[in-house]
């Protein structure tokens, strides 16, 4: 169990370092209290809501006071919305969570299929049409992917709304815009990783042995391939959740996390951004472990 | 001195990409044929000069405005090879520095340093960025302060892993126990070593810091007007996409083709400044 | 009848500095339940010819030319040999740390082969697996099945190895270098193995190596590469008392031998030849004590040993 535990103590040093940073930038804006007021408010006001919040302690005890809030996940009130930014996140996180999950499932297989098509016959057409197509996905800016797709199907042809979630097929076009770029690196490295693994001495033994060709790509080849293709498709959905969604969720209008920062910013709404990044980093952290374990699941030469 | 070039191809390869990065910054805004700034109700939504009501004047068409969207797009490179190259610069140097101490004083320093990186790409992407510009507000400095901030992880990781590498070749390890002096061996054996793959490294890093810039300017939080950025045009022209298209494809694909190209370089690159990859492509292709 | 008998046989391989023709034009021929050592230095062909002779030869490598009969069949195809890997022949290879795969058990590799060519059921397939591994010297094989290879020695490897091609029920066993990536001790521990399963299933056994010292306990018959063809192939016995190619010679010598009074170590003077050269004469020329004018422009015929010189005339 040692490894898993130094995973979390590492996920427990990295939540501890994103709170730092957001304590401190909290700190910078000036006094939250004063954001928090009316401007006519009195002196007397401030001074009441500043003992409230404690901001009157030394900045260490003003630190453990926001630790100990976030360990109970209070994220504090939201200065636009008023009330619990805990409340709005919940709201808004399954919403995120649906989208990226789906993106990450249609990236990871539509990346390994076309990886391993290439890797079939190196060099071929299928190979440098896969790679090229990988190469521009991940290329193009992806909010600018997006209006595309929006130009197309929803413009042009009209077959799915453009932006919103009132529909279930509205996820379709945000979950594509955040899978194809994902899609086209975990095509490449589960390419390289196959092309390695094909040559690889145990391949000539299958071969030797009378294995047939579709079992050795599929049995023997891709197992070993899987490693790094779990660690790249972890790895991408950590990037979607710390990042793409909130520019897919901006063009899209998804009600999501993503859009919910945005919306936060425009407002001047820093305590519910907080919350947002604390939240993210406590996704980003489970994502970590989650990898980490599937990738002892499969090789068992790193041991549990 | 071109004998002296042809023995140094990363040198060459290096001078190469500055050049190809003015022509973008410096020439193209020159090429502009119309003032990018200069609007014109009269001439307001303009498709390119092909389409029906399209101008001659106005190759690529014209924008909510009326200002001209092709010495829009030519003049937005300059904002993406400034960014680019500063946070490489800022980012790559700082990174290299912090991968070279870690991986020569080695120890606790290398521990804590590569504690520090790994929480750093622990937690990567634009919301800490978001976060940070929230708070100091957006502009051309704090986006590339901001990305600085986040890219050079990258450059400390892969310079510490060259450093230990190559500290490990047969010949670094003589020199140094032939007593040559650390400065000595880092100047003379290491650094050269480490300027192939940093030009590769370098070079992806821009095109990454390129879609980083846009992606920010789109969402309103980098570069502002009137500085003309290609992310913030795609920004303005989405409201208009069901009728102008063109204010989006235009800007963007400039966006696109900049990074594929930046993206089929550094491949290129590595091939070419790298002997046993040359074999392997090779092969690869004997193979097929 | 020859088990196998194989005919002017030549691989190329497409490399980026050129065509390199590593086997040019060999005949070989096992006998069944016989050992035959294939010897040469590295760069010599062996390992490519035995890759071609069990039909695994794949690009860059190409069979560009040969006949391939098999227990009288002719079996020859457009690509090299039509015979079923692993039933046919089975193969071993040279590093047992990297030629099994590390993420599947020792039991489901050797599995793979009984399943495929005997159509056992898993069970049946699990069964026979422990009888293999017990074969090959696996102690407490049924306990073992469920391992992965990361869980065995380097020598207990070479056996599962050894275990997984006999699976098929081969009547040829490739053995490519079996014992080079081994520990001495254990070394002696599988060319000991080899010699058992030979005397109880009658296998016919092409041993690959560098090394003639370690065949000659072994071998019935040894064939002598050089620079991809053959320099000299006798009866195991004549070729270690009476060697007639000096290559085969200073091969002979070059082994470091217990029994010898030599206190220093013998080698033979310069380098193989570049495989994408062909020159006209005896391949061995540059390098031997012997070589004269004739041997620079004529090739020499073989005749048990292919040199105009021989040591003992023919």
């Amino acid at each position: 169990m040692t490894p898993l535990l130094e995973r979390l103590w590492f996920g427990a040093i990295t939540v501890l370092g994103v709170t730092i940073i957001v304590f401190v930038l909290s700190r910078l804006v000036g006094d939250p209290a004063a954001l928090m007021l009316a401007p006519d408010a009195t002196a007397e006001d401030r001074a009441m809501l500043r003992a409230a919040l404690g901001l009157d302690r030394t900045i260490f005890e003003q630190f453990l006071l926001f630790l100990r809030d976030l360990a109970r996940f209070d994220l504090g009130t939201s200065l636009w919305q008023k009330r619990p930014a805990a409340e709005i996140v919940l709201e808004r996180l399954p919403w995120t969570l649906a989208l990226a999950a789906l993106a990450m499932l249609v990236a990871a297989l539509f990346g390994t299929t076309l990886g391993v098509l290439a890797a079939l016959r190196p060099g071929s057409l299928l190979d440098t049409g896969a790679t090229l197509a990988a190469l521009a996905g991940l290329s193009a800016p992806q909010f600018w992917l997006g209006l595309l797709l929006v130009y197309l199907f929803a413009v042009e042809l009209n077959w799915l709304p453009s932006s919103g979630a009132e529909q279930a097929s509205s996820i379709i076009l945000p979950a594509l815009t955040l899978a194809l770029p994902a899609a086209g690196r975990i095509a490449m490295m589960v390419r390289s990783g196959m092309v390695e693994e094909l040559n690889a001495p145990y391949v000539l033994t299958a071969r030797a042995k009378g294995t047939s060709g579709p079992r050795i790509v599929l049995v023997h080849a891709l197992r070993n391939a899987a490693g790094p293709a779990i660690s790249i498709t972890g790895w991408e959905a950590i990037r979607a959740l710390a990042g793409y969604t909130v520019v897919v969720e901006t063009v899209f209008a998804w009600p999501g996390l993503g859009s919910l920062a945005i919306a936060a910013i425009q407002n001047q709404d820093l305590v519910l951004l907080q919350g947002i990044v604390f939240t993210t980093a406590l996704m980003v952290v489970a994502l970590n472990i989650v990898t980490d374990s599937l990738q002892r699941m499969v090789d068992p030469r790193i041991g549990a | 001195m071109s004998a002296s070039l042809r023995e140094r191809p990363t040198l060459m390869a290096a001078l190469l990409i500055l050049g190809l990065l003015a022509t973008l910054a410096l020439v193209l805004p020159l090429l502009a044929p119309n003032d990018p700034t200069a609007t014109s109700l009269r001439l307001r939504l303009r498709p390119p000069a092909w389409m029906e009501r399209g101008l001659p004047a106005y190759w690529l068409g014209t924008d909510h405005l009326g200002r001209d969207v092709l010495s829009r797009m030519l003049n937005g490179a300059r904002i993406s090879v400034v960014v680019g190259l500063s946070v490489v610069v800022l980012a790559g140097s700082f990174g290299t520095l912090i991968g070279l101490i870690a991986g020569f004083i080695g120890g606790r320093t290398d521990a804590v340093l590569m504690r520090l990186v790994d929480m750093n790409i622990a937690f990567p992407g634009l919301l800490l960025a978001l976060l940070i510009l929230a708070v100091v507000g957006p502009g051309l400095i704090p986006v590339i302060l901001v990305l600085s901030v986040n890219g050079w992880m990258i450059f400390a990781r892969t310079v510490r892993g060259l450093v230990l590498t190559q500290r490990a070749l047969p010949y670094v390890e003589a020199a140094i126990l032939t007593g040559c002096r650390r400065r000595t061996v880092i100047a003379e054996h290491i650094l050269p070593n480490l300027a192939a793959p940093l030009l590769t490294l370098g070079v992806l890093e821009f095109a990454r810091v390129v879609l980083a810039e846009a992606a920010l300017s789109f969402l309103g939080l980098g570069v502002q007007p009137p500085l003309v950025s290609w992310g913030l045009d795609v920004a303005a022209g989405r409201n208009y996409l069901s009728n102008a298209w063109w204010l989006v494809v235009v800007p963007g694909a400039a966006i696109a083709l900049t990074v594929l190209g930046l993206n089929l370089l550094a491949g290129r690159l590595r091939i070419a400044l790298d002997p046993r990859e040359r074999e392997k492509r090779f092969a690869a292709r004997a193979r097929a | 009848m020859m088990l196998y008998d194989v005919r002017d046989l030549s691989v190329h391989f497409a490399t980026q500095r050129g065509l390199v023709r590593a086997v040019r034009g060999i005949d070989f021929a096992i006998a069944p339940g016989e050992v035959h050592a294939l010897v040469g230095e590295s760069g010599s062909g062996k390992s490519a010819a035995a890759l071609a002779m069990a039909g695994l030869m794949r690009l860059p490598g190409r069979v560009a030319s040969g006949r391939f009969t098999w227990e009288g069949r002719d079996v020859t195809g457009p690509a090299g040999p039509q015979l079923v890997a692993g039933r046919d022949i089975g193969m071993v290879f040279q590093d047992p740390m990297v030629a099994l795969n590390p993420l599947m058990t020792v039991g489901g590799q050797i599995g793979e082969p009984l399943r495929r060519h005997h159509g056992m059921s898993r069970r049946a397939a699990a069964a026979r697996t422990a009888e293999l591994l017990a074969l090959v010297g696996i102690p407490r094989p049924a306990d073992r099945l469920a391992d992965y290879p990361h869980q065995f020695s380097g020598g207990m490897r070479q056996r599962v190895l050894i275990a997984m091609a006999l699976a098929g029920s081969p009547k040829l066993l490739v053995a490519d270098e079996p014992t080079t990536a081994l520990d001495v001790t254990v070394q002696a521990q599988i060319m000991a193995l080899l010699r058992e399963l030979r005397a109880r299933l009658g296998l016919a056994v092409l041993l690959i190596t560098h090394d003639l010292g370690l065949v000659a306990a072994l071998a019935d018959r040894v064939t002598v590469l050089y620079g991809g063809r053959v320099a000299e192939t006798a009866e195991a016995q004549a070729l270690y008392e009476a060697p007639r190619h000096p290559y085969t010679a200073g091969l002979l010598r070059a082994t470091p031998r217990l029994d010898d009074a030599m206190d220093t170590l013998w080698s033979i003077e310069g380098s193989p030849p570049d495989m994408r050269d062909d020159p006209p004469g005896c391949a061995f020329a540059p390098r031997c004590p012997h070589a004269d004018a004739q041997c620079l422009v004529e090739r020499p015929l073989l005749d048990r040993a292919a040199c105009h010189h021989p040591l003992v005339p023919a």
